[in-house]
């Protein structure tokens, strides 16, 4: 999620009356027998980037697939701008796709792969030239206009076929893996144009992706899928930060997780003990748990702080040895041995340089972290 | 051991100038050596014995190279076989109605065997091999045996003849003319055409027809824009595997048509086993592959090269 620009009506899914754009109701689809969506249902607002985050082979394609018309749910319902839209072919839906081969027409110019779909709306020659015009400027790509598509580079293929899908203006763009093929740097630099050109344009975009860091980066929320199912729907932070089960913890980022029992409630805290750690853990609220049920406390790795001397606090800290430093240029990752044996991670920011830390391997260690930032999951 | 050492050097020494050579060259080399004794070779001894006389000896022509003493050498080039086939009707009738049959057979072939192809890709991939070994199956079946039962079925007495008499209707003649001749060319040669259009579709990434429809073109026109233009190879091998193959045959003809359907093979058999005419029958083969490699390299000149 890219934070400074505050977008208009950005926050339209936190808001009661707003009237979600696209509705896809109980979708289900099977191949073969094999279940790849089961039941998925999630509303999309008008405007929004919205990701579907999941690992290969859970359902986020097939998904996409159906939103563009190209499968045919089993049951269930997809509702674009009020109009049921289940039952349309790909060629009468207001909705563009961009495949992850990008599927650029080889026969074809890059003038010809853009104009193609304007013409199938049977556009006039000069509104044509102006729309092809408009996307090719959006997507920079002027003076490519003759090239054939295997005269270009992967990154030009890649806008090639964004302006394509952006020219017939549909009510709904779909990105299948949109980046995967470029190399690192220019996705990164893609990542930010894509958005802008988002801003631009004001289409709802949809995008499917197995990279977290790219769902994260673009999206205003993000769904993450298993094994056909949609897990959590929330803002990249709130996922992030408040993820609703230990699959979507471990699957977003790392995470340290211990299981443990509910011994007491305090007035804003849960009091966790976990045979894992050696200490009273505390937590924030984040739903009723029961004193005496099994939860999983799970604390991020970046919020885990390293103390060289003890420290003075009841709960929340723990004392153990360094086992491995992970050095990752910007951060290092700690990996601290509890005398109860397990293994914690702790990132922390790169200050100094690598000679000048004051942890090194077999070093005692205390850990401690805030109540505020460790999280009770139940599932 | 001296000698097994000398005997290691040599060897040595000759790998390593095999290395600097490229090393393609000795693998292709049999290949190569074959392709110019048993192709290249012929058919400069057919050009060659297409510009002698025809002579009653064995062999019965006439010879090119004589010496005829002085240190000279008589070299005799006879023109006289190509003017006959430019001045003679017979052998025009024979090349117009061997280009016109073949170009309407591979036509055929084209229009019947890319629907067949597209048809073929569109089922399951298990479907997909059964039906193609079906389709080569209808090769194996030796040519003669399919074209006689073509014979039972359209001959004036045949099954269908048969079946119009039997609803009271007027024997039709379907033998002899054209219609017979490129019946039997369509059935015997539509699987060279099926399969390398069947072999393109295979290889070509769907996700180009599905962005066809992605962007408003529909089912039937998607086909018109996006798949034939992309299965273009595949078309371009199927016809010229189809004229190519169509233009010498012999036998088909021979058995479904009439001597208002003269073709090249049998003006080459008459020559060849009637008249003993070598030399003129190596001029109207000569005169026959210009008329096969004049269009293909044109159609591959303009059409050819893939986009991948």
């Amino acid at each position: 999620m890219i934070i400074p620009k505050k977008k208009k009506n950005v926050e339209a899914w936190a808001s009661v009356d707003a009237n979600p754009y696209l509705q896809v109701k109980n979708i289900s689809k099977s191949f073969q027998n094999v279940v790849t969506v089961r039941d998925v249902s999630f509303s999309i607002y008008k405007g929004e980037f919205f990701s579907l985050l999941g690992q290969s082979g859970c359902g986020k394609t097939t998904l996409l697939r159906m939103l563009a018309g190209l499968e045919t749910p089993d049951s269930g319902n997809i509702i674009l701008d009020g109009v049921d839209i289940t039952n349309y072919p790909p060629y009468k839906r207001p909705v563009n796709i961009m495949f992850q081969s990008y599927a650029l027409f080889p026969h074809m110019t890059v003038y010809q792969n853009i104009a193609f779909g304007l013409k199938q709306d049977k556009l006039k020659k000069t509104e044509i030239d102006n729309r092809v015009k408009e996307v090719v400027n959006l997507v920079q790509l002027n003076g490519y206009y003759d090239r054939y598509p295997h005269q270009l580079s992967g990154g030009q293929k890649q806008r090639v076929a964004l302006a394509r899908s952006l020219a017939k203006r549909p009510k709904l763009l779909l990105l299948d893996e949109p980046l995967t093929a470029l190399d690192k740097r220019l996705r990164e630099q893609t990542q930010f144009e894509l958005v802008n050109i988002q801003e631009k344009v004001g289409i709802t975009f949809i995008l499917v992706t197995h990279d977290q860091e790219e769902a994260m980066t673009m999206s205003t929320r993000m769904a993450v899928m298993e094994s056909g199912r949609i897990r959590q729907v929330g803002e990249p932070h709130d996922v992030y930060e408040f993820p609703n089960s230990r699959y979507v913890a471990e699957f977003i980022g790392s995470i340290n997780l211990f299981e443990g029992i509910v011994t007491d409630h305090d007035s804003d805290h849960v009091i966790i003990q976990s045979p894992e750690v050696d200490c009273l853990c505390y937590a924030t609220h984040t739903g009723a748990v029961p004193i005496g049920s099994k939860v999983t406390l799970a604390i991020r790795p970046e919020k885990i702080m390293i103390s060289a001397v003890k420290v003075e606090e009841t709960k929340n800290w723990v004392e153990g040895v360094i086992n491995e430093i992970a050095y990752l240029g910007d951060v290092s990752i700690y990996y601290v041995m509890t005398n109860t044996g397990k293994t914690i991670m702790a990132t922390i920011p790169n200050l100094l340089r690598l000679s000048e830390h004051p942890f090194q391997w077999e070093d005692k260690v205390y850990l401690f972290w805030r109540s505020e930032n460790s999280l009770v999951l139940t599932s | 051991m001296i000698k097994f050492s000398f005997l290691i050097n040599i060897l040595n020494r000759i790998s390593k100038n095999l290395d600097k050579i490229n090393n393609g060259f000795y693998v292709s080399a049999i290949p190569n050596i074959w392709i110019v004794i048993f192709f290249v070779a012929p058919i400069l001894l057919i050009f060659k014995i297409s510009f002698t006389e025809p002579i009653v000896s064995i062999p019965p022509i006439g010879k090119m190279c004589s010496y005829i003493g002085d240190y000279t050498v008589n070299i005799k080039i006879n023109l006289a076989n190509y003017v006959r086939i430019l001045k003679e009707n017979c052998y025009l009738t024979a090349f117009t109605n061997s280009v016109m049959i073949t170009t309407v057979t591979t036509l055929i072939c084209l229009l019947l065997g890319f629907p067949i192809a597209y048809g073929i890709n569109q089922t399951k991939p298990h479907t997909q091999s059964a039906l193609i070994s079906l389709l080569s199956l209808s090769m194996w079946t030796a040519t003669l045996i399919r074209v006689y039962a073509l014979i039972n079925l359209f001959s004036s007495n045949g099954a269908l003849n048969s079946l119009l008499s039997f609803f009271g209707l007027q024997p039709v003649k379907f033998l002899g003319n054209y219609f017979a001749v490129c019946l039997g060319l369509v059935f015997c040669y539509l699987p060279y055409m099926v399969l390398p259009i069947y072999s393109i579709l295979a290889k070509n990434d769907k996700s180009c027809v599905e962005a066809a429809y992605d962007l408003g073109c529909t089912p039937l026109k998607t086909i018109w824009k996006i798949t034939i233009p992309l299965c273009r190879g595949g078309i371009i091998t199927g016809c010229i595997l189809v004229f190519s193959m169509t233009i010498g045959e012999f036998s088909i003809p021979e058995l479904l048509g009439s001597s208002d359907t003269l073709m090249f093979g049998r003006i080459l058999w008459t020559e060849f086993f009637s008249n003993l005419d070598w030399a003129m029958t190596c001029a109207i083969s000569i005169v026959m592959m210009a008329f096969i490699i004049i269009p293909i390299y044109i159609v591959q000149k303009r059409y050819g090269g893939s986009f991948s």
